[in-house]
């Protein structure tokens, strides 16, 4: 797949439809890819990787690439299409600058899950069928992609590409996945329980804000938590009220513009589930206002900047789930 | 020692829309409807102008309940603001809910202009539903906390 991609930039680098490319690159470590430009085939040659570990959502990127001169070219997965599709609803991303090519996914490694199979020294990794091969310091080493693959590739949602100019690979299907399980079993805790829950998860917080920057809906070029008169602004949580009120406020702006990619919870230091915070706002959405999915189109409109008549009342909270 | 026992009072936010509920607050004012002093109105030109901060930054300032109240759908002075307001207190008050915190404490009411005894009902109903609840403590802020 590396081949054929990097093939494919340098034509159209060649050709001069796009005057630069947004890839991936090695990072400090073999499971670190981080998304990065590149002008000329040569850096190509040199820098670009694609793997089962470049997981990074590059739409966020094109927010500032499209305001430069001339095309770019980019590589997005099926959740990514969802998210530059947003972006151009949202008048973020200009779309005519870039020249997308769409290519498949079968789901990303979470290193994570790596680890915890005793996995060291990693090096590399290649996908084989239903399995990963894993070049680490101490040999190569197989394991099945079930049991390592991220947590949001495990329910994923689409592997349909929803806006591409090309496609490298293979176009998917919108999968019927059990991704709100998670959210209706906290649901259906009593409140005692999921307050414990919470305070648990939110308290690791360390408040970096990576879940934050990764985001692709968060792209306001003036954020709240940047505003020191906010009395929220970039420190780590001296209560436990500020977890909450950043993990709160930071779903609520996101709510019903979230693609559910799952960059957050990829992100976080501390490992803190913060998709299912978005998911809850998302599976909200679906029961009360009707099916929605962001990013699936670009003119429709949100739906919380949109209403009916006769919208359900707050009072309904009281009326599901236990007490 | 005897440690003097206070009963508890609960501090009550209300978030009032100018033209209905502030104005309906008014009316029970001046018809002498009683409803408890606790209850701290602040006057907004929108139900749709409280952004959810507002409703978590109360709670961080020692607030026990907060109370939304705007024009009934339909009567709104800027047309449609009520019913932005709604779908998005729906979604925090879910939210809050989701997290533990007690889904008794918050509450949206459509209070008009013209419905001072409503408005009274409501406050007194809704400061006996918080005051059952106890005292704030798992949206409180311990460096806001009065001695």
């Amino acid at each position: 797949m590396q081949e054929a991609m990097i093939k494919r930039a340098k034509e159209l680098l060649t050709d001069g439809t796009v005057n630069r490319v947004l890839g991936w690159q090695k990072g400090g470590v073999a499971y670190d890819a981080t998304p990065a430009v590149f002008d000329s085939a040569e850096a190509l040659e040199q820098g670009f990787v694609y793997d089962d570990f470049t997981a990074a959502n590059l739409s966020k990127y094109l927010v500032k690439e499209t305001k430069n001169e001339g095309k770019v070219l980019v590589f997005l997965k099926p959740c990514d299409t969802y998210s530059l599709n947003q972006l151009t609803k949202e008048h973020r991303v200009n779309r005519d600058n870039v020249y997308v090519i769409g290519v498949g996914c079968d789901g990303k490694a979470d290193v994570e899950k790596l680890r915890a199979q005793g996995m060291d020294g990693i090096l590399g990794i290649t996908a084989e069928g239903d399995n990963f091969v894993v070049e680490t310091l101490y040999g190569n080493k197989t394991v099945a992609k079930a049991d390592v693959l991220a947590e949001r590739c495990v329910v994923c949602k689409s592997r349909k590409l929803m806006t591409y100019d090309e496609i490298l690979g293979e176009d998917g299907e919108v999968i019927d996945s059990n991704r709100f399980d998670m959210v209706e079993q906290l649901e259906n805790m009593t409140s005692d329980q999921r307050y414990a829950f919470w305070q648990n998860e939110l308290s690791r917080c360390i408040r970096c804000n990576a879940c934050r920057n990764v985001c692709p809906a968060c792209t306001c070029e003036k954020c709240v938590f940047d505003n020191v008169n906010s009395g929220v602004a970039n420190t780590a949580a001296a209560d436990s009220f500020e977890e909450k009120l950043f993990h709160v406020i930071r779903a609520f702006h996101v709510a019903g513009r979230c693609t559910d990619c799952g960059e957050c919870s990829r992100v976080c230091p501390q490992g803190i589930p913060l998709h299912l915070l978005n998911r809850k706002f998302i599976k909200d959405i679906n029961e009360l206002y009707g099916e929605y999915q962001a990013g699936e189109d670009t003119d429709s409109r949100g739906p919380l900047t949109n209403f009916t008549y006769d919208d359900c009342e707050p009072s309904i909270v009281h009326e599901r789930g236990v007490e | 020692m005897q440690v003097e026992k206070k009963e508890f009072k609960p501090t009550i936010v209300a978030f009032c829309c100018n033209w209905c509920s502030y104005a309906g607050a008014d009316l029970s004012g001046t018809n002498r409807l009683n409803y408890p002093a606790n209850v701290k109105i602040i006057r907004v030109p929108c139900s749709c102008r409280v952004n959810p901060m507002f409703v978590l930054r109360a709670f961080q300032r020692g607030a026990d309940g907060v109370i939304i109240c705007g024009c009934h759908p339909g009567d709104c002075h800027y047309t449609t603001g009520n019913y932005y307001a709604r779908r998005r207190m729906t979604l925090l008050f879910s939210m809050l809910d989701f997290l533990g915190i007690e889904r008794d404490r918050t509450r949206l009411e459509w209070v008009s202009a013209a419905e001072g005894a409503k408005f009274a009902a409501t406050m007194n109903d809704f400061v006996e539903t918080v005051t059952k609840l106890g005292e704030n403590k798992r949206l409180e802020d311990l460096r806001c906390k009065k001695q």
